[in-house]
């Protein structure tokens, strides 16, 4: 049975001032405690809030009583057998007997050591389907592919921007105009003849660029807040896909402790749907909170 | 939580084991002495002086009175848990690698290293009520796997030993004839050398750790292909959780690779699986280098892993790990 003792609540009330120095000789100022009344230990009562009343003398040869309160709480419930007792008592043999003291074979870790998790909590539900779902809805076809919106020719559940058949066509996107379209698709190599280009001037990285760009859309993006630390990903995409399209959510996960920061973004594909989705989750009770839900304003950069 | 660490050996640790009751440790390392902790503080108890090996494997009795240990210096000895005294030793003609108690601690199986041109071999023993009984004359001895038998253990009812080695293949033989009754298959099976096997607390279903970077749960008695857990390292130590569906892999490269590398490129964490999902839950840090040893507390609320690094770690859980989701 482990025990633990609340801080105890303790007070000095002087009571009285009986006693004064005058009366008393000197030198038996040690055997003064006869005067005082005996100890008194009230409880512990059912609540394991235990009293003791003590009397003494302070320094001013003041009687002081002193009342500490504790309350005894169980921790836990310790199982140990009665072998597992008799074994805490067996002396210590081999080289545990002379153990020198400052040995210290065994020491606390002064490092908080946490199972850490591999991803993020509910993360895994995204990526797989950020991996795995558009390649099945491009089997599929159109059916469920509300994910998929092209950003070259604006066609939803087609087919992604980096493998639009009109990427040729259309305007070079903002980020790369000083660059022909038709050099995103020749190889790197054989544009440079050799000298150093930097990773995001390579041709080709115009593809790989857009990744980010698309996950950074935000456009039509709803910001959450006051989410429960037990709300998901997937939780929050179930409760916004009743208002439409959404291509993106996402929750704000602590890196380092892998706890939901409570706040997160759900990306619509129309704005309507985003709009009407504001309009009737801002305030709606989630979980055990009232969710927060507005417009996301735009990064200051 | 704030593992308790033990620097009680000055060279790797190879091998660890709780009592039944779970309030002892013990640990066996590549220095000579194998040693008991008390599992709750990390207090040392005391050491059993008398191997001139390093000591690989170690079994405790039920009534944690008798310690058997399997040392490198060719012998295995019986000890009194208590007093840390010498019973008995049984002399082998090679390196011992693995020690189990039989279900009721009157058998004891001993497998031995293959050495100067001697095959490995796996000896049972009959173990004495009264140690001043005790011969060392060997009840069987199978011989035939090739290589180094890592781990053998008792199946269930002691009528099967089970057996793992380098040459990577589970078998089951039979404890009273010595016959090969089972045997892994080559394809579902491990693919390198067998590191570790433990059992589950009913025996029921073991789990294998390899250094194919995989471990495998199979049935104790059909020897089935159940779950495969597989990780980026190396598996040096397996453990099962009694408690929880809990699985927990320890390795990481190989002890003489690790100075080339950064300490987390070594992947030296102790990797927990959920048992039937086969996804990995956590990893938990802490070591310098790869983890020879796992064991798991039998009341599950704590587990012990000792490392090439030479420290024992003893994790007592924190209450959110026993309502961790997946």
């Amino acid at each position: 049975m482990a025990t633990a003792m609340d801080r105890p609540v303790s007070y000095n009330a002087p009571q009285s001032n009986k006693v004064r120095w005058g009366e008393l000789d000197e030198d038996d100022g040690e055997d003064l405690d006869f005067l005082l009344p005996p100890r008194m230990v009230i409880g512990p009562d059912e609540n394991g809030v235990k009293k003791v009343i003590e009397y003494k003398f302070n320094e001013d040869g003041n009687k002081v009583k002193i009342t500490t309160t504790t309350r005894t709480r169980k921790l836990a419930k310790a199982r140990l057998s009665k072998r597992a007792l008799e074994r805490r008592a067996w002396p210590k043999f081999g080289d545990a007997v002379h153990e020198e003291v400052g040995s210290r074979l065994t020491m606390v870790s002064t490092e908080e050591i946490i199972l850490e998790r591999p991803r993020a909590p509910g993360s895994k539900a995204e990526e797989s389907k950020a991996a795995g779902d558009p390649l099945a809805q491009l089997g599929k076809g159109g059916a469920g592919a509300v994910l998929m919106v092209c950003r070259t020719c604006g066609k939803k559940g087609d087919h992604w921007t980096s493998r639009c058949p009109y990427k040729d066509l259309a305007a070079p996107s903002e980020g790369f105009v000083d660059k022909p379209a038709s050099e995103t698709t020749a190889p790197a190599s054989g544009t440079t003849k050799g000298a150093y280009v930097p990773p995001g001037m390579r041709g080709g990285a115009a593809e790989r660029g857009s990744a980010p760009d698309r996950r950074r859309n935000e456009e039509n993006s709803v910001r959450v807040t006051n989410l429960s630390e037990d709300t998901r990903e997937p939780d929050l995409l179930e409760l916004f896909r009743t208002f439409g399209p959404v291509s993106r959510v996402y929750v704000a996960v602590d890196q380092k402790t892998s706890v939901s920061r409570g706040f997160g973004f759900v990306n619509f594909v129309n704005k309507d749907d985003a709009e009407r989705a504001i309009n009737k989750l801002n305030g709606y009770g989630y979980d055990n909170l009232i969710l927060r839900v507005e417009w996301a304003t735009p990064r200051a950069n | 939580m704030r593992p308790i660490l033990m620097k009680g050996h000055e060279r790797p640790l190879t091998f660890l084991k709780y009592n039944r009751e779970g309030d002892l440790l013990f640990s066996c390392a590549k220095d000579h002495t194998p040693t008991v902790w008390f599992a709750d503080n990390g207090e040392r108890l005391g050491t059993y002086r008398g191997h001139n090996g390093a000591v690989w494997c170690c079994d405790v009795s039920r009534d944690s009175m008798c310690l058997i240990t399997g040392s490198a210096d060719q012998t295995a000895k019986l000890w009194n848990v208590q007093t840390g005294s010498q019973l008995f030793t049984f002399n082998f003609d090679s390196p011992t690698r693995s020690v189990d108690f039989s279900i009721g601690d009157r058998l004891c199986v001993i497998t031995t290293d293959p050495f100067m041109e001697l095959p490995s071999s796996i000896h049972v023993k009959h173990i004495a009520g009264d140690p001043s009984e005790q011969t060392g004359e060997s009840v069987l001895t199978i011989k035939g796997p090739q290589g180094r038998i890592n781990r053998a253990v008792w199946g269930p009812l002691n009528r099967t030993i089970i057996s793992a080695g380098e040459d990577a293949v589970v078998r089951i033989w039979d404890s009273e004839t010595g016959k090969l009754l089972k045997e892994s298959n080559k394809e579902t099976g491990h693919q390198k050398t067998v590191t570790s096997l433990a059992k589950s607390v009913d025996g029921s279903h073991f789990l294998t750790g390899s250094l194919d970077k995989s471990a495998k749960l199979w049935d104790s008695r059909t020897l089935t292909l159940i779950k495969t857990y597989v990780t980026e390292r190396p598996v040096n130590a397996v453990a099962m959780s009694p408690l929880l569906d809990h699985v927990v892999l320890g390795g990481g490269q190989d002890a003489s690779h690790v100075t080339t590398t950064d300490r987390r490129a070594g992947k030296f964490e102790a990797k927990f699986f959920h048992k039937i999902l086969q996804e990995e839950i956590g990893g938990v840090k802490g070591h310098f280098g790869p983890i020879n040893a796992l064991a798991f507390n039998p009341d599950g609320r704590s587990f012990a892993s000792g490392g090439e690094d030479g420290y024992v770690r003893l994790h007592h859980f924190d209450s959110d790990y026993f309502n961790i989701k997946l």
